[in-house]
């Protein structure tokens, strides 16, 4: 019997649409304006605030829709963007520095949606207002620092050999470090010397008893690696320093980072935050001094109280024994006991004055005093942000041994431990600056007429469609209007499910040129019904040899859009993006609801071997 | 309801001389265009500035200007965006400020002259650089949709058929681009992304009507190649318009509810797709037509497709 619907089909249908509405529901239950409260580092958070919160925003005013503690942060919703603008001035102001205020979007999803992992779909800072930042590393300023920091070391390690040079020079432009000798056996030794130190460097003879010194392709690879890694960690740290709920910092290509802070409108102050300087300095612990009385407030003169990370008072000397700029790399590894390090190379300069200072202070204590210079919310009488300096110890070693240009700090409790300070070691070290290269900011009233006009253009756009299959193919055009709007649930159902999937303006756009797309499939069908009765086929041979031969014609119009929606991913970046997931996934959600879909109902109505003399098309 | 039912073959191939002098004729007018009057790239492309401003009340444009000029930009250009208390100025890339500081700068200066709110719904600020880039990756994108698109055609197809389905698509793109460059349109990152869909879209009722092509090259056998086509084409022609016409329709709600910043994505798929759907019935056929293509060539690729095994009727 023709036109049969299996089991199979009625089930796979049935699933994929119940599947797909359960993880489109999200969407419908509009975000709610909130603050997220953290509390900054070594700082706890705790139900108790909330009654003092309420009173606060009660005393002012504003209106709170909810206020509760969830997942570690306390999280207020409010009716509007102003409340929510409103309330972040008086949190502030009532919390101070020990907490994290930000603002964010938070979906008012219903509790057994949530069980089940749906959540509405991401929206792109085109919807949702906020600020993107496209920063470019400067490699040419760090190379410079790397072909210097080189001529530093080459002239100590050939004094040290005692081999005798005319010159040590660096070459910025090429990049490169030229040597020259006065005997050829010189430039041997010399060449022999450096190379067994340093293996990753390329050495050449050049005329007249010359050596150039050179960077090996991989070393060259390893330092743009390390420069860009290194600012991605400092950004991040820097990102979640401004209150933002959602950041995105992405690396893009070689020497690009991708900063995008969702919600914030004042740019200002996050360029300030991003590009705020660190440095790091090595000091000893003042182990004479009374932790106890200092903190009291009786620090010996010579000294200084700072706390660490988790907040527990150290004095430290005020004479500082190194600065951070004279590291030049940092890596956490292992000890031969398997217990975690961080490895500490500094440059030779650093070396002499390390092994200096720590000769006479074996057994003693040295500290690392992370220094970050954060802006803070008060400005001076010129309108600069006031930059707050914030020292912090980020760890305590005992010197085992003299120093020098290479050592380790050992004893470190978790591997994790070690990255961490390793990260914040190289901060310390001048790495490469970077550059804002692109800047985009949607402000929020923007966003949601974004939102408005592209839900209205869908909704226009299905209208006329509908309206226009109803009179043009009637009653199986009513199907196929049912397997149109099946497919905008799929889609948006399939969209809410995948991770990563954004929705931007030109993904809207993309919706309603998918809506025109999908259509077509169902045109293909009908007109071939069409021609097969006019052939004079019986309704259900017509309806069987429609969708049968459409198929082919349908999947090679989509193959070659799906094409097109693969480079567009390739090649696009942000907004663009959106329009070529949503492209592709329309595509393959249209073939699906325009021929299974509304043929499961075709069949359902007319099929089943049913006698039927005309077909309402 | 139908509109198109014919009881015999119209005959387009007569014409085929006729459009191909109209594409031409298109084209040419299109390259002129975009030669001479150049394109209205959008930032994405040139770098610099936009900043889209809103004021409480109808926004003063000569006020804003002068400003601007008093604090250091001359040449910024001023406009209506949308509606009248909208406002969107353009700066072009400075190779003197810091990127990041253009915005904040414009923002004050605006803010010197309107005693009203002033709210800032959009900045964004691009690079010379990466404007290039943009441009690049741009222009490599269409290149390699082009070669993906040809290969597919050419795999599908013969040759001649090949060429004349991508003939018909450059001569779109080409067309839909000459008509920016006339009117003036702003040509963004959204309209490349339309150009690309337009491609992708634009070759589905190609394929479309080169199907038919090939079926009825083994139906009729006594028939000339343009008898053949003529009769592809006729019975193809309603459903290449109806599909044309949905997404078309769908693109006009677009363009009208969908907001200043969508208003040339649209334009140029509206545009595209009613260009693409004339050249796929006639340049793409015309040029197969005229570079030889004949029976023989579709004969021996044996590819089970529509038409093929029909039973009886």
């Amino acid at each position: 019997m023709l036109n049969q619907n299996s089991i199979w089909r009625y089930l796979l249908v049935s699933m994929v649409l119940l599947v797909s509405f359960i993880y489109a529901l999200p969407n419908l239950y509009p975000n709610d304006p909130s603050l997220q409260i953290n509390a900054s580092r070594g700082a706890e958070i705790s139900q108790d605030v909330i009654p003092s919160l309420q009173a606060e925003l009660t005393k002012k005013n504003i209106e709170l829709k909810s206020i509760a503690m969830d997942k570690g942060h306390i999280l207020a919703r409010f009716n509007n963007t102003e409340d929510q603008l409103k309330a972040r001035e008086a949190v502030e102001a009532l919390l101070g520095d020990k907490f994290v205020i930000a603002l964010n979007l938070a979906p008012a999803t219903p509790a057994w949606l949530d069980a089940i992992g749906a959540a509405p779909m991401k929206l792109g800072l085109d919807l949702r207002g906020g600020v993107h930042f496209m920063m470019e590393v400067d490699m040419k300023t760090a190379m410079d620092k790397n072909v210097n920091d080189l001529v530093q070391v080459y002239r100590v390690d050939l004094r040290t050999a005692k081999l005798r040079y005319r010159s040590v020079t660096a070459d910025l432009v090429g990049q490169k470090v030229n040597m020259s000798f006065r005997t050829a056996e010189d430039v041997t030794a010399a060449k022999a010397l450096l190379s067994k130190n340093d293996p990753d460097m390329e050495f050449k003879e050049t005329a007249d008893f010359g050596l150039q010194a050179g960077f090996s392709e991989a070393r060259l690879k390893a330092l743009r690696e390390d420069a860009v890694a290194q600012n991605i960690t400092i950004i991040r740290n820097r990102v979640n320093a401004i209150g933002v709920a959602e950041p995105l910092v992405q690396r893009q290509g070689a020497e690009r980072i991708v900063v995008q802070l969702p919600g914030i409108q004042d740019t200002a102050r996050a360029k300030e935050i991003l590009g705020a300087t660190a440095t790091l300095e090595f000091r000893l612990v003042d182990e004479n001094a009374d932790v106890q009385s200092a903190v009291a407030g009786r620090v010996p003169a010579s000294s200084q109280l700072f706390v660490d990370r988790s907040g527990r008072p150290v004095v430290l000397q005020k004479r500082v024994m190194l600065t951070g700029n004279h590291i030049v790399g940092a890596n956490s590894g292992f000890d031969e006991n398997g217990r975690p390090q961080v490895n500490i190379d500094l440059d030779a300069k650093g070396g002499s004055t390390i092994s200096e200072v720590t000769k006479n202070a074996i057994g003693k204590s040295m500290a690392t005093v992370f220094i970050e210079y954060k802006p803070t919310n008060k400005k001076d009488q010129n309108g600069k942000t006031i930059l707050e300096k914030k020292e912090e110890v980020v760890s305590v070693a005992t010197i085992q041994a003299r120093l020098g240009r290479s050592f380790r700090i050992t004893g470190l409790d978790a591997p994790g431990e070690a990255q961490n300070l390793a990260v914040l070691l190289r901060a310390g070290a001048l790495i490469a600056p970077i550059l804002i290269v692109e800047e985009r900011t949607v402000g929020p009233s923007l966003g949601q007429e974004n939102i408005d006009q592209g839900i209205n253009a869908i909704i226009w756009g299905m209208l006329t469609v509908v309206i226009f299959m109803t009179i043009y193919y009637k009653w199986v055009g009513v199907v196929a209007n049912l397997a149109l709007a099946s497919n905008v649930v799929v889609l948006i159902g399939v969209m809410s499910m995948v991770p990563g999937a954004t929705l931007t303006l030109p993904g809207l756009a993309g919706i309603v040129l998918t809506i025109g797309m999908a259509i077509d499939a169902n045109v293909l069908i009908n007109e071939r019904i069409r021609e097969e009765i006019s052939l004079g086929r019986s309704v259900q041979q017509a309806i069987h040899e429609g969708y049968d031969r459409a198929f082919a014609t349908i999947a090679d119009s989509n193959i070659t859009t799906f094409l097109v929606a693969l480079i567009l991913f390739g090649v696009g970046t942000g907004p663009v993006k959106g329009f070529a997931v949503i492209l592709a996934i329309g595509i393959i959600t249209s073939v699906f609801t325009a021929v299974t879909v509304s043929r499961v109902m075709v069949n359902m109505i007319w099929g089943n071997g049913r006698k039927i003399d005309k077909l309402p098309i | 309801m139908r509109l198109f039912n014919f009881t015999s073959a119209l005959d387009f191939m007569r014409l085929k001389w006729w459009a191909i002098g109209f594409s031409t004729f298109l084209v040419v007018a299109s390259l002129v265009s975009i030669f001479t009057k150049g394109i209205h790239l959008g930032l994405d492309f040139t770098g610099g500035t936009v900043i889209e401003v809103g004021f409480e009340q109808q926004a003063d444009l000569d006020k804003v200007r002068d400003s601007l000029a008093k604090n250091g930009f001359p040449d910024a250009v001023v406009q209506y965006f949308g509606n009248t208390t909208e406002v969107l100025i353009r700066i072009a890339p400075r190779e003197d400020l810091q990127t990041a500081e253009i915005g904040t700068q414009i923002l004050e200066a605006i803010k010197q002259v309107e005693s009203g709110e002033v709210t800032n719904r959009r900045v964004e600020v691009v690079g010379a650089a990466v404007g290039d880039e943009l441009k690049e990756d741009g222009f490599l994108a269409v290149i390699s949709a082009f070669i993906g698109i040809m290969l597919y055609v050419a795999a599908r197809f013969e040759w001649r058929f090949s060429v004349g389905a991508v003939a018909a698509l450059v001569h779109d793109v080409i067309v839909t681009m000459g008509m920016f460059s006339i009117l003036g349109l702003e040509f963004d990152l959204t309209v490349l992304a339309a150009l690309l869909a337009l491609i992708g879209y634009s070759i589905n009722d190609t394929i479309v009507v080169f199907d038919r092509i090939r079926e009825m090259f083994r139906k009729m056998r006594d028939a000339t190649v343009e008898e053949s086509i003529n009769e592809a084409i006729t019975s193809t022609l309603s459903r290449t318009t109806m599909t044309s016409f949905t997404t078309a329709l769908t693109l006009v709600a677009l363009f009208f509810m969908g907001g200043a910043l969508i208003h040339n994505f649209a334009a140029a798929l509206i545009f595209g797709i009613a260009i693409g759907t004339y050249s796929s019935i006639y340049v793409a056929s015309s040029i197969t037509v005229i570079l030889g293509a004949s029976r023989e060539d579709l004969m021996p690729t044996v590819i089970e497709k529509e038409g093929e095994g029909t039973p009886p009727v």
